[in-house]
C-alpha cells in the first residue's frame, strides 16, 4: 500500500516502515545502544527480545521519541519513517506520534470516562468535525480495540473501574485512535493475567493488517505467538535479527542461542 | 513552701531513691547483676520514678484545684449587696485577690510584719497607701468585707499550701519506700520503668487532645457569657460592629466576616493563579537547576514572618497603592490601608503555600498519566490541563481550602493593613476590617473582661475557629481521599 | 473480536503529509503551549519580585536604622547649678532633675553655635529641639556616677532628635517641616554647617541592637535589644518544652499507639491543631494562662506556654516523618538480640531519627520566633521594655516584649521614626531566622541518611 522508494536493499517483500541506521543512545555516561541498524516492515508485527537491561524498551521509546521527555538522554543515528528522519530539526514530536502511537507496560487509562479516554486522542488532534463524527470515531475505535461489547453500555464510566485486560485493550483502542501507522507496544501484557493476555495478543494479531506494530516482550513464547519478525537485543546491542521462525528454530549468533534456550536472561 | 522548693525535694528524694535502689537491687544479687531480673539502673530508675511522678501529678492538680475551691469559698463571704452581676463579681473577687496578694508581698518586702498583715483593720491602717509603697496599686478605698475576704483567702492559700506540701512529700515518700522495698533481685524492673515511660509517652501525645479542649472550653465559657449580655441573634445577624466602652454597643458580626471574606477572596485570587502556575511550570517545565532555584526562593516567602508582610501592606503596599488608585489620580482610596492592600499582601504570603501543596499533589499523579497522554501526541501543556491537573483536582481543591482557612485566620497582616472600620462595602478600595483585627483590638485595651464589649471576642474567636476548623477537616479529608486514589 | 477489520477507514489519513512540514493545527497547538509555559514562568517569575520587592524594602528602610546621628558638645557642669552647697554630697545632687540640666544644655548648643560662626536669633530651648531630650537625663546619670567632675567642661555625644536624624538620612526633607512644629527650616541650616565642622556626625547605632525601647516622643533612643532578650527567653521555654514533649508524643504514636479510637482522635486533633490560627492560640493564653491560672501578664513564660502549644504539631508531624524513616529493619535488629521495645525505641531508632528530630525542631522553634499574634492577646505589646531583666527568673517572669511585638509596637506608632526601627528590626528578626534555617539545612545536609 505505501512504497518508499528511497530505502535501501528491502528485507522482504514487504514495505519498509522504520529505518534505523547507526543509533547510538545514551544515558549521561552510559551508553545504552550501541549503533544498531534495524529495518521495520510495515504490516507486520516485530517482536523486540533479550534480557532485562538490554536496551529494547530504550530503543523503543526512540521510535517515537518519548525519550525527549527524559533529560539526559541523548540520541545518535538516523531513524527514518516512511523515509524521513524522524529526529530532524524541523520535526514536532508531537506530530510524529501522532503517527507513531505507543501502548505502555501498566494499563495506564486517564481518569476520566471511557468515552472521553478514547476521544482524548481524536480531540487535540482534531479529527472530528462534529459530535457525531467524535461518536463514532471512539466506537470504532473501541470496536478496534476488540472492547466495544464489554463497555458499549457504560461509556461514561470511568475507564478506571475496568478490569486490568480490560485496561489494556482501552488503552490501545485509545493509541487506535488517533490513526497512527506505527504502534508500538512496550510489554503490554506484563501487568496482565494470562487469560487478559490471551485476549491482547489475539488483538495485535488482527491490528497486524492495518499497521505495523513492534512489541517489546520478556517473554519468547509470546513473541513466537504473535510476531513474525524477532529482533534479540543483548547488553545494548542488536545482536540479530530476522523472521521469528528462524530466531526461534535456527539462530545464528550463539548468544541468541544461549538465550531462548535460557542459558542467559 | 513554695511550690519550687516542693519540686526540688522531690526531684532530690527521687535521686536518692535511684542510688538506694540500686543499691539494694545489686546487694540482694550479692554483688552479681547477672543475677538480677533486670539491669541494675533499672531498679533505681524504678524507685526515681516512683517517687517522683505520682508526686508530681498530685502537685499538678493541687496547683490547678486550689486556686478554684478558694476562689469558690471566698465568694460566699463577699456581701451580696456589693455586686449585681456576675461580672461584677469577678471584679470583686479580683480586687480581693490583689488585696491578698498585696499583703503577701507587703509581708516579703518587710513593710509588715507576719501579724501585722493578719490583724490589719480598715480602720487604723489606709491600706491603699501600705499597699502602694511597696507596688502594688488598688483601683479603689479597701472596704472592710474586702479586706475580711482578702484575709480569709490568704489564710486558706496558706493552709492549702501546708496540707500541699505534706501531702506531695508524702505521696513522694511513699513511693520512694515501694521502690526501695520492691529492689530485689526477681522483681521485674525494667517492665515496671517502661510501664511508667509508657504512660508518659501517652500523657505527652494526649496533650493535643487537651490543647483542643483547653481550645473549645475557653472559648466556649466566655461565649456564653458573652451572649449572655448580648442577644446572640443581634450578635449574628447585626449589621453594625460598633463597639463602645461606655455602653450600648452594636455588635454585629456580619461586617466583620465580609471583611474578612472580601480580603481572603482578593488574596486567594492574587495566589492561586500564580501557585498554581509556578507549581505547574517548576514540576512540568523547569529544567532541574531552575527548579532546585527557584523552589527554595519561593517557599523563602513562607518563612517569613506575618508581621513582616504587615509592615510590608502598610508601609509599601499600602503607599504605594494609595498613589494609584488615590485622590491624586483616580480617587478610589481614601488611605493606603484598604482590602485591596491587605488582600494582595496576602496574596503573596500565600503563593508558596499554594505552589508547594500544588506542587507535591501534581507530583503525585503517576508518570504514566503523563506518558499515555504524551505518547498519544499530546502537547505538555495539553496533558497538563486535560490530564494531570484533572487527575489532580480534588487534591489541588483541599489546598486551596488550606489556603482559605489560613487567610481567614491571618492577623498581622490586616491588623496592619486592612484599616479598622467595619463596613459592608463592594468597593475594595476601602479600608474594613476583620473578625481577626477585631480580637486583638478589644482585647488589647484596658477593658475588664466581664463587659459585652471584651467578651464578644471570644465569641469572635469562636465563629473564627468553627469556620476554620471547618475548612481544615474538609480540605484535609478531601487531601487523603486524594491521596489513597494513587496508593 | 474481528471487529478490526469491519472499520475500512484507511489508516494514516491525516498524517499523510510529510513529518518535515508542521501542519497548521499543530503550528496553533504548538504556539498555545508556549504561551502556557509563559504562564508558568510569569507566575514564577512574579513569586520572585516580590520576595526581591519585599527584600528590597525591608534592607532600603531598614539599614537606616543602623545609623545614629550624634552632636559632639562639650558642656560646662556648672556646679552652682548642679550642686548648690558644694559639698558633692550625692542625695543633693540627686535632687537635681533632669530640668536643671536644660539650661547647661541650651548653654553649650549656643556656644557651638556661635564658635562655628552661625547666626542666629534662636534661643537655647529653639536650639535644644534639635538634640534628643534624653541627653538632659544622659548628662544626669553622667554627674551622679562622676560627681567629681563637677564645674569642668565635658564633652558629651548627645543624640541628635529624630527629625534631624531623619534631615541627615533624607527622611526628612525641608518641605515637610512646614507642618512641623518642633523643627524650622533654620534648624537644618544650623544642622548643614555643624556636620561640615564635624560637630554633627552619624556613626553605626550599637544602642539599636543592643538598647531598650524609649518612649513615643524618643524614637533616637529606641532599641531592640531587650525584646531580644524577651524573645530568647521565650524561646529557652518553647524548647525546653515543646522538644521532650514532641518527642515522647511522636514516639508514642509512631511506635507504640494501638490502632484505636483515641489514636485516631489524637491524630486528628494534632493535624487539626496545625492549621488553625495562631490568634486563637493566643486567646488559649489568655483564657487559660491569665484568667484561669493567674500567671503574669507580658510574661515571657507565658508567652513561650503559648508558642509551645502552637509549635508542638509542627514538631510532632517533623519528628514522626523522621521516625518514619528509619527502616524497621533497625528495629528488628534490635528485637533480634533480645531488646525490649523501649529498649530498641531509646538505644537505636532515637539516635538515628535526631539530627530530623532537631531540624524539624528549629523549623519549629523558627516559625515560633516570628509568631506576633497570639503574643498580642497575652500583652506582650504596649509594654514598653526599658530595662533589662534582673536576672534568669525575672527574665521569664517580668513583663517584657519580644521582637515581632516591639516591631508591631513601633509600627503603630506612626512616626517614620519609628517605622524605620520597624524595618530595622525586621532585619534582625530575618537574621535569626535565616541562621536558623541555615543551620537546620546543614543538619540535614550533613546527617541525612538514605537507607
Amino acid at each position: 500500500m505505501y512504497d518508499s522508494p528511497s530505502l535501501e536493499t528491502k528485507v522482504t517483500d514487504k514495505a519498509i516502515k522504520i529505518a534505523a541506521q547507526n543509533v547510538q543512545v545514551f544515558y549521561g555516561d552510559t551508553h545504552a545502544i550501541k549503533d544498531v541498524n534495524v529495518q521495520i516492515q510495515d504490516k507486520t508485527v516485530t517482536a523486540f527480545i533479550g534480557p532485562s537491561g538490554c536496551g529494547k524498551s530504550t530503543f523503543l521509546r526512540c521510535l517515537n521519541r518519548m525519550n525527549d521527555t527524559i533529560d539526559i538522554c541523548r540520541v545518535e543515528g538516523d531513524i527514518l519513517l516512511d523515509g524521513e528522519d524522524i529526529y530532524d530539526k524541523r520535526v514536532d514530536p508531537v506530530q510524529l506520534r501522532a503517527k507513531v502511537g505507543m501502548v505502555f507496560q501498566k494499563p495506564n487509562p486517564f481518569p476520566k470516562s471511557i468515552y472521553d479516554n478514547i476521544a482524548y486522542g481524536p480531540r487535540i488532534h482534531g479529527l472530528a468535525k462534529s459530535k457525531a463524527d467524535l461518536d463514532e470515531i471512539v466506537e470504532r475505535s473501541l470496536r478496534r480495540g476488540a472492547i466495544w461489547d464489554e463497555v458499549k453500555d457504560r461509556l461514561h464510566a470511568p475507564g478506571t473501574g475496568l478490569s486490568g485486560g480490560q485496561q489494556q485493550r482501552l488503552c490501545i483502542a485509545r493509541a487506535v485512535a488517533t490513526e497512527p501507522e506505527v504502534l508500538l507496544m512496550d510489554e503490554p501484557c506484563s501487568a496482565l493475567d494470562p487469560i487478559a493476555t490471551g485476549q491482547v495478543e489475539e488483538l495485535i494479531d488482527e491490528l497486524r493488517d492495518s499497521y505495523s506494530v513492534v512489541i517489546v516482550t520478556h517473554s519468547m513464547q509470546q513473541a513466537a505467538r504473535v510476531s513474525q519478525k524477532t529482533a534479540f537485543f543483548h547488553l545494548g546491542n542488536l545482536v540479530e535479527y530476522g523472521e521469528t521462525s528462524q530466531i526461534f528454530t535456527n539462530p545464528v549468533d550463539s548468544r541468541t542461542e544461549s538465550y531462548i534456550t535460557g542459558r542467559i536472561g | 513552701m513554695p511550690a519550687t522548693w516542693i519540686f526540688l525535694i522531690v526531684l532530690a528524694l527521687a535521686a536518692i531513691g535511684y542510688v538506694l535502689g540500686r543499691g539494694r537491687a545489686l546487694a540482694s544479687a550479692g554483688g552479681d547483676s547477672r543475677h538480677l531480673h533486670s539491669l541494675p539502673s533499672y531498679y533505681g530508675a524504678n524507685a526515681a520514678l516512683l517517687a517522683m511522678v505520682p508526686a508530681l501529678l498530685v502537685l499538678v492538680i493541687w496547683l490547678f484545684a486550689q486556686p478554684l475551691v478558694i476562689q469558690n469559698r471566698v465568694e460566699h463571704l463577699v456581701p451580696e449587696t456589693s455586686y449585681e452581676t456576675e461580672g461584677e463579681l469577678s471584679l470583686v473577687m479580683s480586687d480581693v485577690r490583689r488585696i491578698a496578694e498585696g499583703l503577701d508581698l507587703a509581708v516579703e518586702r518587710g513593710a509588715l510584719s507576719a501579724d501585722e498583715a493578719s490583724d490589719i483593720r480598715v480602720e487604723f491602717t489606709d491600706i491603699r497607701e501600705r499597699l502602694g509603697s511597696v507596688g502594688v496599686a488598688l483601683g479603689s478605698d479597701v472596704q472592710a468585707p474586702m479586706l475580711a475576704a482578702a484575709k480569709a483567702w490568704r489564710e486558706m492559700n496558706a493552709t492549702g499550701n501546708l496540707i500541699r506540701s505534706i501531702a506531695v512529700v508524702l505521696v513522694a515518700l511513699g513511693g520512694f519506700g515501694l521502690g526501695l522495698m520492691r529492689a530485689e533481685k526477681d522483681f521485674r524492673a525494667r517492665n515496671s520503668v517502661e510501664k511508667v515511660i509508657k504512660g508518659l509517652l501517652i500523657l505527652a501525645a494526649s496533650l493535643a487532645i487537651l490543647t483542643t479542649l483547653g481550645i473549645v472550653l475557653s472559648l466556649l465559657f466566655n461565649t456564653i457569657e458573652f451572649f449572655r449580655l448580648y442577644p446572640a441573634l443581634d450578635f449574628f445577624f447585626g449589621t453594625t460592629w460598633a463597639p463602645s466602652f461606655g455602653g450600648g454597643s452594636e455588635l454585629g458580626i456580619l461586617p466583620l466576616l465580609w471583611g474578612t471574606f472580601y480580603i481572603s477572596l482578593i488574596a486567594l485570587a492574587v495566589a492561586v493563579p500564580i501557585g498554581l502556575f509556578a507549581a505547574v511550570y517548576l514540576s512540568e517545565y523547569a529544567s532541574p537547576a531552575v527548579r532546585s532555584f527557584a523552589k527554595p526562593m519561593i517557599e523563602v516567602l513562607a518563612g517569613i514572618p506575618t508581621i513582616v508582610y504587615g509592615l510590608f501592606a502598610l508601609l509599601t503596599v499600602g503607599p504605594l497603592l494609595f498613589q494609584a488608585f488615590g485622590p491624586g489620580t483616580l480617587g478610589w482610596m481614601g488611605g493606603g490601608r484598604a482590602v485591596m492592600t491587605a488582600g494582595l499582601v496576602m496574596g503573596i504570603m500565600l503563593i508558596p503555600f499554594v505552589s508547594s501543596l500544588s506542587d507535591d499533589i501534581i507530583n503525585a499523579v503517576p508518570q504514566a498519566m503523563r506518558d499515555g497522554s504524551l505518547g498519544l501526541g499530546a502537547t505538555k501543556s495539553e496533558t497538563v490541563k486535560q490530564v494531570v491537573l484533572p487527575a489532580a483536582l480534588p487534591g489541588i481543591v483541599g489546598a486551596i481550602l488550606l489556603a482559605a482557612s489560613r487567610a481567614i485566620g491571618e492577623t498581622m497582616i490586616v491588623v496592619l493593613g486592612a484599616g479598622a472600620a467595619a463596613r459592608l462595602s463592594l468597593n475594595p478600595f476601602e479600608a474594613m476590617t476583620t473578625v481577626t483585627a477585631k480580637i486583638v483590638s478589644q482585647l488589647t485595651g484596658d477593658a475588664d473582661f466581664a463587659s459585652p464589649e471584651a467578651l464578644v471576642a471570644f465569641a469572635l474567636g469562636m465563629t473564627l475557629f468553627v469556620i476554620t476548623l471547618g475548612l481544615n477537616i474538609f480540605a484535609l479529608w478531601i487531601v487523603r481521599k486524594y491521596r489513597e486514589q494513587y496508593e | 473480536m474481528t471487529d478490526a477489520t469491519a472499520s475500512g477507514v484507511p489508516a494514516g489519513k491525516h498524517t499523510s503529509g510529510s513529518l518535515l512540514e508542521q501542519n497548521p493545527r499543530t503550528k496553533r497547538r504548538n504556539a498555545a503551549e508556549a504561551r502556557f509555559k509563559m504562564y508558568g514562568m510569569a507566575a514564577v517569575g512574579i513569586g520572585l519580585v516580590f520576595l526581591v520587592l519585599l527584600l528590597v524594602a525591608i534592607v532600603r528602610n531598614g539599614v537606616p536604622a543602623y545609623t545614629q546621628t550624634f552632636l559632639s558638645l562639650p558642656i560646662e557642669l556648672k556646679a552652682e547649678a548642679l550642686d548648690k552647697n558644694g559639698n558633692r554630697d550625692l542625695d543633693d545632687i540627686r535632687k537635681v532633675s533632669t530640668f536643671g540640666y536644660n539650661p547647661l544644655l541650651d548653654e553649650a548648643l549656643l556656644r557651638v553655635v556661635a564658635d562655628n560662626g552661625i547666626e542666629s536669633d534662636y534661643s537655647g530651648a529653639d536650639l535644644r529641639k534639635m538634640i534628643s531630650s534624653s541627653a538632659a537625663a544622659q548628662v544626669r546619670d553622667y554627674v551622679l556616677t562622676h560627681p567629681a567632675d563637677i564645674g569642668e567642661t565635658v564633652e558629651f555625644r548627645v543624640l541628635a532628635s529624630s527629625r534631624v536624624d531623619g534631615y541627615l538620612k533624607g527622611r526628612v526633607v525641608r518641605e515637610d517641616l512646614e507642618r512641623d512644629k518642633n523643627l524650622d527650616a533654620a534648624h537644618l541650616d544650623i544642622i548643614d554647617v555643624l556636620r561640615d565642622e564635624g560637630v554633627v556626625s552619624r556613626t553605626f547605632n550599637w544602642a539599636f541592637i543592643f538598647g531598650a525601647d524609649a518612649s513615643e516622643s524618643r524614637p533616637e533612643q529606641a532599641g531592640i535589644g531587650v525584646s531580644m532578650l524577651g524573645s530568647l527567653f521565650m524561646m529557652i521555654v518553647v524548647l525546653l518544652l515543646s522538644l521532650p514533649i514532641g518527642v515522647a508524643a511522636s514516639i508514642y504514636l509512631e511506635e507504640f499507639a494501638p490502632k484505636n479510637r483515641w489514636t485516631d482522635l489524637i491524630e486528628v486533633n494534632i493535624s487539626n491543631l496545625a492549621a488553625v490560627p495562631s490568634i486563637v492560640f493566643g486567646i488559649l493564653g489568655l483564657a487559660v494562662f491569665i484568667q484561669f491560672m493567674h500567671l503574669p501578664q507580658s510574661a515571657p513564660l507565658v508567652g513561650g506556654l503559648v508558642l509551645t502549644l502552637m509549635t508542638l504539631p509542627t514538631i510532632i508531624i517533623s519528628t514522626r516523618a523522621s521516625l518514619k524513616s528509619v527502616p524497621p529493619s533497625i528495629r528488628d535488629a534490635a528485637l533480634g538480640v533480645g531488646a525490649s521495645k523501649m529498649q530498641s525505641v531509646f538505644h537505636h531508632v532515637l539516635p538515628l531519627a535526631m539530627p530530623g528530630i532537631l531540624t524539624g525542631t528549629i523549623i519549629g522553634l523558627a516559625q515560633a520566633l516570628g509568631e506576633t499574634a497570639p503574643l498580642l492577646l497575652i500583652g506582650m505589646v504596649g509594654y514598653i521594655a526599658s530595662n533589662y531583666p534582673d536576672g534568669v527568673a525575672s527574665g521569664f517572669l517580668d513583663p517584657n516584649s519580644a521582637m515581632p511585638a516591639q516591631i508591631y509596637e513601633w509600627a503603630k506608632r506612626a512616626d517614620p521614626a519609628y517605622y524605620e526601627r520597624a524595618w530595622g528590626g525586621i532585619i534582625i528578626l530575618l537574621l535569626f531566622l535565616m541562621t536558623m534555617n541555615i543551620i537546620a539545612v546543614i543538619l540535614r545536609r550533613r546527617f541525612e541518611r538514605r537507607w
